[in-house]
Formats: C-alpha cells, sequence, structure tokens
C-alpha cells in the first residue's frame, strides 16, 4: 500500500513522539538501575556531587532477604487476584444485566461507569471515612444498627477492605469493556441456541462466556498491570499497616521512609522484572486469542 | 409428522401490525416456500412458527398439537438462519452435536448421527476445524448439518443462500432439493428470489405486506396468477402488464402477456415499436421493445437470436390465449 516516500514521511513524522517516549522510559530506567547498584544515603551525606560507593549486588541481597519482602509479595498477589475476581466476575453479571433493554438506559450506564472518573486518593478517602470508619462509618451504623459490634475494618480486614475499595473502583472499567463485547455477539447464534434446546445457563456457559473470551483477558491484562502499581488506596487509608504493604509500597518506604535510595532502586528493579513476566505470560494469552 | 397449520395468527410490533389475521397449513412432507418482496413479513411468519417470536392473536398447531405457548426448543423444528450462526469457538464437530448435547443423546448416537450428517453433507475432513476455516459453502452445510442431527420434524430455512455467490447458491439449491428428496421432511424456506421459489418449492405461498396473496404449486402461480402482483412478481424476467385502451379491446382493466408468449416479426404484428437493448444469454434473448404507445418498456423473450440492432423497427403480437386478465381490482378473470 505505502509508497517509499509515503513510508519514510510516516518515519519523520513519528521520530518526535518515539524519541520523547524512548527518553521517557530510558532515563529513569537507567537512573535506576544506577542507583541500585550504589549506596546512596541522603541524610548520611551521600550525594552524586561527592561521588557514591559501588557496592554490587548488596541492595538486592538485602531487599529479598528483608523480613518485609515476601509478605509484600503476599499482599500484593492477595490484592491484584482479589481484584480480578471481583471485577471479572461482577462485570460479566453487570453487563449482561445492561445489555437488557430497561427504561433509563443511557442515565444508568453513565452512573455505572461514574467510579471510574473518581480520583484513587478521594475514592479511598470517602470509603475510609464515610463507610469504614468504626464510630462515623455507615456500615458502623448499619452493623449498629443490627446490634452487632462494628468492624474495624482498615485493621481488622485490613487486605479484604483494600480489595474492596480497589474493586469499586475498576469494576465499571471491567464492565464496560465486556458490555461492548456482549453487545457484539451475534443475536441470531442465541437464537440458534435457543431452537438447539440450551436453556438460559447453558446459554450463558456455551455461547456468551466463550464469546467475552477475548474481552475478559483484555481486561485480565490492563487491570494487572495497573492493579500491580496501585499506591494512593493503601497510601491513605492504612499507610501499609496491618499487612497492607504490596511491593510498590515497599519501595516507596525504602525510599522516602527510610532514604534509602539504592535499596529502593534494587527493589524497583525486581518490580519491573515482575510486570515483565506477568506481562509476557499475559502478552500470549492474549495473542493466543487474538488469532482465533 | 411435520404437519404445521397456523389458525388466524397475527403479529403487530407496538400498533404496527405485521401481519394481519393469517391461515395457512403446510403439510406433512412438503417443500413450502414463502417468497416476497422484502419487508413483507416472510421472515417474521417464519420466526413465529419457530417460535422466537410470540404471536400476539391466534393459534399455531405443529402435527395437530397445539404449539402456541411452547418454548421453541421443544416444538421440534429446526432453524438454518441467513447468517448461519455456527458458534464460531467450536469445532464443525462440535457445531454439529451441540443441539444433541443440550438434548442428553447418549454419546454412541451421537458419533453415529454426526458420522452420517457429515457423510451427507461432505463434510468428514473438516470435522475438526472451527467456522471460521470453513467457506460461505461449507459454513451453510455445517448448519444444515446441525439441524439435520436433531432429525427435526420439519426444518425452516430463513433466506440460506443469499451469502453464497451465484455459482454456488445454484449448487446448494440443488443439494437442499436432494436433502428434502431424500429426507422426505417438512421444509419451509423463506426468500426473495423468485427463481429459488420456483426451482424449489412444493408449495410457493406469495406473501405483499403480511398479506397471502397466493398459494400453490410454481406452476399454478406461473400460469394461473390470482392477481396482478403475484402475475408481476413470478416469472423472470417479469409479465408485461398493460392497462388502457389495449387492455380494454379485451374487456379487462389490466392486461399481462409474459416476454415468451409474444411472437416478433420485421414486416408485421399486432404491436408496432422500436428495439431498446437487446440481452443475449445464448439460449435466449430478451428484447426492450420502446415506443408501442402501450407502456414505457415491452420485453420480449425468444429462444436463440435474432438479428435486431437497437433503434431497428418490430412489430410485437401476442398470443391471445396466453393472454392473463384483470379487473379493476387486479384480480384475475377466468
Amino acid at each position: 500500500m505505502a509508497t517509499q516516500h509515503s513510508r519514510s514521511a510516516a518515519r519523520l513524522m513519528m521520530a518526535p513522539a518515539v524519541v520523547l517516549l524512548l527518553g521517557w522510559m530510558l532515563v529513569p530506567l537507567t537512573m535506576t538501575l544506577f542507583f541500585s547498584f550504589k549506596k546512596y544515603l541522603p541524610l548520611r551525606g551521600d550525594s552524586l556531587a561527592n561521588g557514591l560507593d559501588w557496592v554490587g549486588f548488596e541492595n538486592y541481597v538485602r531487599f529479598v532477604t528483608s523480613s518485609s519482602f515476601w509478605p509484600s509479595i503476599y499482599a500484593t498477589l492477595v490484592i491484584v487476584g482479589g481484584v480480578l475476581a471481583i471485577t471479572v466476575t461482577l462485570g460479566v453479571l453487570l453487563a449482561i444485566l445492561l445489555n437488557q433493554p430497561m427504561w433509563g438506559q443511557g442515565i444508568v450506564r453513565i452512573l455505572v461507569i461514574a467510579p471510574f472518573f473518581v480520583m484513587p486518593t478521594v475514592s479511598a478517602l470517602v470509603w475510609k471515612n464515610m463507610f469504614m470508619d468504626p464510630v462515623n462509618g455507615l456500615l458502623a451504623h448499619l452493623w449498629k444498627a443490627f446490634g452487632a459490634a462494628p468492624v474495624e475494618w482498615l485493621s481488622q480486614a485490613s487486605l479484604p477492605s483494600l480489595i474492596l475499595i480497589v474493586s469499586w473502583q475498576w469494576l465499571p472499567f471491567a464492565t464496560l469493556i465486556l458490555l461492548t463485547a456482549i453487545q457484539s455477539l451475534d443475536s441470531e447464534q442465541l437464537e440458534a441456541s435457543e431452537m438447539d434446546g440450551a436453556q438460559p445457563l447453558s446459554r450463558f456457559f456455551y455461547i456468551i462466556l466463550p464469546h467475552l473470551g477475548r474481552a475478559i483477558t483484555i481486561v485480565i491484562l490492563i487491570q494487572t498491570i495497573f492493579l500491580l502499581a496501585i499506591f494512593a488506596e493503601i497510601f491513605v487509608t492504612t499507610g501499609g499497616a496491618f499487612g497492607t504493604k504490596t511491593l510498590s509500597y515497599l519501595i516507596f518506604q525504602r525510599v522516602l521512609e527510610s532514604q534509602n535510595v539504592g535499596l529502593g532502586s534494587a527493589g524497583g528493579v525486581y518490580a519491573i522484572i515482575l510486570a515483565n513476566i506477568v506481562a509476557i505470560f499475559l502478552m500470549r494469552i492474549v495473542g493466543k486469542n487474538l488469532d482465533a | 409428522m411435520g404437519q404445521i397449520q397456523l389458525n388466524q395468527v397475527t403479529k403487530s410490533f407496538g400498533d404496527v401490525q405485521v401481519i394481519p389475521p393469517l391461515d395457512l397449513t403446510i403439510e406433512d412432507g412438503e417443500f413450502t416456500v414463502f417468497v416476497g418482496p422484502s419487508g413483507c413479513g416472510k421472515s417474521t411468519l417464519l420466526r413465529l412458527i419457530a417460535g422466537l417470536e410470540d404471536i400476539t392473536s391466534g393459534h399455531i398447531a405443529i402435527d395437530g398439537k397445539d404449539a402456541t405457548d411452547v418454548p421453541p426448543a421443544k416444538r421440534g423444528l429446526a432453524m438454518v438462519f441467513q447468517s448461519y450462526a455456527l458458534y464460531p469457538h467450536m469445532s464443525v464437530r462440535k457445531n454439529i452435536a451441540f443441539p444433541m448435547r443440550m438434548a442428553g443423546v447418549p454419546e454412541d448416537e451421537q458419533k453415529r448421527r454426526i458420522e452420517a450428517a457429515a457423510k451427507a453433507l461432505n463434510l468428514t475432513d473438516y470435522l475438526d476445524r472451527r467456522p471460521g476455516q470453513l467457506s460461505g459453502g461449507q459454513r451453510q452445510r455445517v448448519a444444515i448439518g446441525r439441524a439435520i442431527v436433531r432429525e427435526p420434524a420439519a426444518f425452516l430455512f430463513d433466506e440460506p443462500l443469499s451469502n453464497l455467490d451465484a455459482a454456488l447458491r445454484v449448487g446448494m439449491r440443488l443439494e437442499i432439493s436432494e436433502l428434502h428428496k431424500r429426507l422426505a421432511t417438512t421444509m419451509i424456506y423463506v426468500t426473495h428470489d423468485q427463481v429459488e421459489a420456483m426451482t424449489m418449492a412444493d408449495k410457493i405461498v406469495v406473501l405483499r405486506a403480511g398479506n397471502i396473496e397466493q398459494v400453490g404449486s410454481p406452476l399454478e402461480l406461473y400460469h394461473e396468477p390470482r392477481n396482478t402482483f403475484v402475475a408481476g412478481f413470478i416469472g423472470s424476467p417479469k409479465m408485461n402488464l398493460f392497462d388502457g385502451a389495449e387492455a380494454q379491446k379485451h374487456g379487462a382493466t389490466t392486461i399481462g402477456i409474459r416476454p415468451e408468449h409474444i411472437d416478433v416479426s420485421k414486416t408485421e404484428g399486432t404491436w408496432k415499436g422500436r428495439v431498446g437493448v437487446a440481452e443475449h444469454l445464448g439460449s435466449d434473448t430478451f428484447i426492450h421493445v420502446h415506443d408501442t404507445g402501450l407502456v414505457d418498456m415491452v420485453t420480449v423473450r425468444i429462444t436463440g437470436d435474432i438479428a435486431a440492432r437497437h433503434g431497428d423497427e418490430i412489430y410485437l403480437s401476442p398470443q391471445l390465449d396466453k393472454l392473463h386478465k384483470f379487473d379493476a381490482e387486479g384480480l384475475a378473470i377466468r
């Protein structure tokens, strides 16, 4: 299709964007790698101007042998897994529900999508103070109305609470993608399966769910990438206490609270490797699905 | 085993009545074609029989048993859709097996029926492929296979050939007719193509705006159309219909003469005209004749070829015993 001329013009016009993106990515990456091999404690007088000591892999070893490392991996996996399970399951059900013709469909759809537009910091604050506060929260009032002792959500059930907050934010995204996928289902296929004697439940498992397969993988892929990096929700609610310290939060603490840039950078490199492993797996699944 | 009776069936979408009260009986083993222009309600009628749409009033009976409120799966009918509606994520084998799986047919029996259907439809080599890897004609055969294995009381076809190219369409037409002769099961076939209707049907139902205009065998409709609509719709090229003075000479409001019932001469005849476009098909030639003073254009069909060029004068004589006469309401005068 394209001629030699239009191809070189296209390259020329894309060049600024490519250069910008590469710079954006490569500079921080190189700096992170550089710091991860250095002893860099700003509060003890280390600075770039005085020159930093080369410590080899010491930071890497210290990061994984610290007592917070494995709990942080566990917390990360529980949060990502929990949110994925909730958003995909409820997303499929909500998408089917919203696909039914009903009165006020447009408004209902906008309302369903609304949580996605609330900033993570704000939604975490609202959940923390309005719903989960053990004295004034709505949930505390609800518990008291039934004569039960209010749950101290963020300390007694910290991981489930975080999963709840993050799921609430990401459910609209899953619903939206799955709704558009469901709308592309050929109605003749459903009618054919109806004539073939499939009951509603079989129609769901044999026709609708396989049709949604690709959309579900895309939802999982995109959400995983974003969920590995959630930060504001933890910072605002528990501050990393009660076993909610994820890998990204641990790195934040190492760099900013302990002021150990070298150690935090080593953690950052681990996070990059972890995210890439997940991405490779997911790309392969998606690639297989996109071929079919 | 497959007689379908419609009794005063109506269908409305909101305030719009698309099917006015309608009675129709389809006999067991009959190949019935619903034909009509687009939007005439033929597909709706088929969907009413299938149970995919609820009827507004009236009754449907299958094999003498009332099926008005029976869900589609329990009616014992199988349908082949225009888009084939194959399940894209299942192999051909699983597609064909699906209705049997839903009905809980034992594995061995499923296998036997799949083998038989695949053999009959030349699908044996494709059983493990996905629908996306098949050509249009093969997908069509898979859809038919999925219908056959249910051993239904009747097959319903909703414009099944309209997505195929011309050559394949002729081939599939023969295959479906052949299938009907072999299975001798009732088939209802919806199409807007009168050629399909003429070549395949035992009985044609001509529909217009939800009304049945005429029911009969293809040749009955061809030789004795009940009104001007059927006369104009059945037959290709279309019957020439004229009104005015020429019609009154024959004591009718409208007269019709088929293109093949007009004799052509270069020297004498009833009507004089000028040759327009001539379409040469080899076996036949269709000549469009203008300036006859009757209608814009008279179509004439002659066997073989004729040395008539654009602009030549030509004389036409209708074969008077083949003339169709219609009264002021458009109904045939017999």
